[in-house]
């Protein structure tokens, strides 16, 4: 077999996979490039050349720097949240007690837990009037009157990011788990030799197996945080007073709601640049801290 | 770690119990709502266990009477089965070979992190288009449609995963089949799938739940009994004017029940697929 020949053969080999992302994805991303430069409505028209009319008045629109803030901060909240989170429980689950496997079982309940599902639940339990968290607050004394957790500008985005943070920090747990375990036993032996303290041993034997998985966790959960859309449609709309109202909701209500399909594509790709944008930059400081290891 | 004092055995204890309380606390609320009756779920002090279990909405909502709560789950369970499992099936055809040509030839590599790099696009920034075309096609509101566009999510994912699946398994297997004149089919069908097959099911199996989860894309391409998937019926239940929360937690318990009870018995391959990628890098 020589060079050319497996290279042809892996391309052959890669082609279906090429084909479905070119039609399923590759289309219809250049085409929402294209839609962002026109006024182009749902249903209907066409729509026409507009040059970067789209993108200029969104840059100007108090509506798209309010949801890119909110955005900002749930991302960074909910995914701070789950890394802490998340490394404390895997250090719990490394320790040797009775009950640990069971506990790693439980892990994986809220992460298999459909998003709208966990979404539903919430919205139960943060109920105004008959909800399970004001009862218990009430009960133990810790609040006098009920309260209207997601009908609060003030309380409304906390209370997403601690249903979204329930949902998603089992995942950062399990990846740091398997980097715990990861670390060799003769080195924390010597540390221990050495008479290192629990967190100087945290931070020079740990911490150096724990980074790489854990930035891997750390990107994936922000991206999927900065794409946020289901969990917060269940739970508030964007809703109140567009306190929760995230980028892709923005973009859903600009192009289905409003059936503006124009501006709506603009707005799309302004958020994936931001992703991107974020992306490159985690992957860089990834690259940096492997380097320093090795 | 070896030498363990009382103190820290103790705060050991309260911490497990803490966050085993912190994960099945809710669990418990969304079941214990679903048996309670409305008065006990509205009465203040409210109840924290129904005076009489009440499993009712279980059969109102397993019921198939046309137009009923029950008929529109039903349906839309079994369209989510359906749906998950055509995607999952059209994801692998496509993402096995093409996870071992990169596995294998490095210098294709390039074109999975272009793969890869679709995870950062938001499902907002494809939406219109895919609405367009599906609707040009016929096929908005099919479930063939659905499953299409879900590949956007899935095949990514699947071929990634493969890729790192297939990376441990030895080449010089490959090699020798070679000498022995076995064609590539031959060679991928009867050497190597064998081998993935661990891997093929993890990804399978994620890709099925990645499935069972999307809400974005059904919300927009779905409207009926037709191809709306549980997701879309779960919200349109929590959104719409029923006025018994123990109805949509009894929902919520149904549509959870699959994914969890695999997330449980399979747990060993799903761990395993989640800590690939971070671990191995």
């Amino acid at each position: 077999m020589n060079a050319g020949w497996t290279a042809t053969r892996a391309w052959l080999l890669m082609l279906p996979l090429l084909i479905v992302m070119l039609s399923v994805i590759g289309w219809p991303f250049f085409d929402t490039v294209r839609l962002s430069f026109t006024d182009a409505r749902l249903v209907g028209t066409g729509g026409d050349f507009v040059g970067f009319a789209n993108y200029e008045r969104l840059f100007s629109s108090r509506a798209f720097r309010r949801a890119f803030l909110v955005t900002t901060q749930f991302a960074v909240v909910s995914v701070l949240v789950e890394v802490v989170l998340g490394v404390l429980v895997a250090l719990l689950l490394y320790q040797n007690f009775r009950g640990r496997n069971v506990l790693r079982a439980l892990l994986i309940l809220p992460w298999a837990l459909p998003t709208v599902v966990n979404a539903l639940l919430w919205r139960l339990i943060y109920n105004p009037e008959y909800g399970a968290l004001n009862a218990l607050l009430v009960q133990i004394g810790l609040l006098d009157a009920y309260r209207s957790w997601l009908g609060d500008p003030n309380s409304a985005l906390v209370a997403l990011i601690v249903a979204d943070a329930w949902k998603n920090f089992p995942l950062v747990a399990l990846i740091s788990l398997a980097a715990l375990h990861a670390v060799p036993h003769d080195i924390k032996a010597a540390a221990i030799v050495d008479g290192a303290g629990a967190l100087a041993r945290f931070r020079f034997v740990i911490l150096p197996y724990l980074a790489g998985p854990l930035m891997v966790a750390l990107v994936l959960r922000t991206i999927e945080a900065f794409k946020v859309f289901d969990i917060i449609w269940i739970m508030t709309r964007g809703g109140p007073a567009n306190s929760t109202r995230t980028l892709s909701i923005l973009v859903y209500q600009e192009a289905f709601s409003f059936q503006r399909a124009g501006s709506g594509a603009s707005l799309a790709l302004i958020v994936t640049l931001a992703i991107t944008v974020l992306a490159v930059v985690y992957v860089a400081l990834i690259r940096k801290s492997a380097g320093a290891q090795f | 770690m070896e030498r363990q004092n009382l103190g820290f055995t103790i705060f050991l204890y309260v911490c497990a119990a803490l966050l085993a309380l912190m994960i099945l606390a809710p669990f418990a609320w969304l079941f214990i709502m679903s048996i309670s009756s409305t008065n006990d779920l509205v009465s203040k002090p409210l109840r924290w266990w129904p005076v009489e279990t009440d499993w009712s909405r279980y059969r109102i909502l397993t019921d198939f009477t046309p137009n009923s709560h029950g008929a529109a789950l039903m349906s839309a369970l079994g369209n989510s089965i359906k749906i998950a499992a055509i995607a999952t099936v059209a994801a692998l055809m496509v993402s096995v070979p093409a996870g071992w040509a990169v596995s294998r030839t490095p210098a294709v590599g390039w074109s999975l992190w272009l793969v890869i790099g679709t995870y950062m696009l938001p499902p907002v920034a494809l939406a219109v288009p895919l609405y367009m075309g599906l609707a040009g096609l016929g096929m908005l509101n099919t479930k063939i449609g659905l499953a299409i566009v879900y590949l956007t999510v899935l095949a990514p994912f699947t071929t990634w995963l493969l890729k790192s699946g297939f990376d441990p398994i030895p080449r010089d297997l490959e090699k020798a089949a070679a000498i022995d004149g076995a064609r590539l089919d031959q060679m991928l069908r009867i050497i190597i799938l064998p081998l993935a097959a661990p891997v093929i099911g993890t990804a399978a199996l994620f890709a099925y739940l990645l499935a069972w989860d999307e809400f974005f894309y059904a919300l927009l391409f779905t409207s009926d009994y037709r191809a709306k998937t549980v997701t879309v019926a779960i919200a349109d239940l929590a959104g719409g004017r029923v006025a018994d929360y123990g109805l949509i937690a009894t929902a919520g318990v149904i549509a959870a029940l699959p994914p969890v009870i695999f997330g449980l018995v399979m747990q060993r391959m799903l761990i395993s697929g989640l800590t690939t990628g971070g671990v191995k890098g």
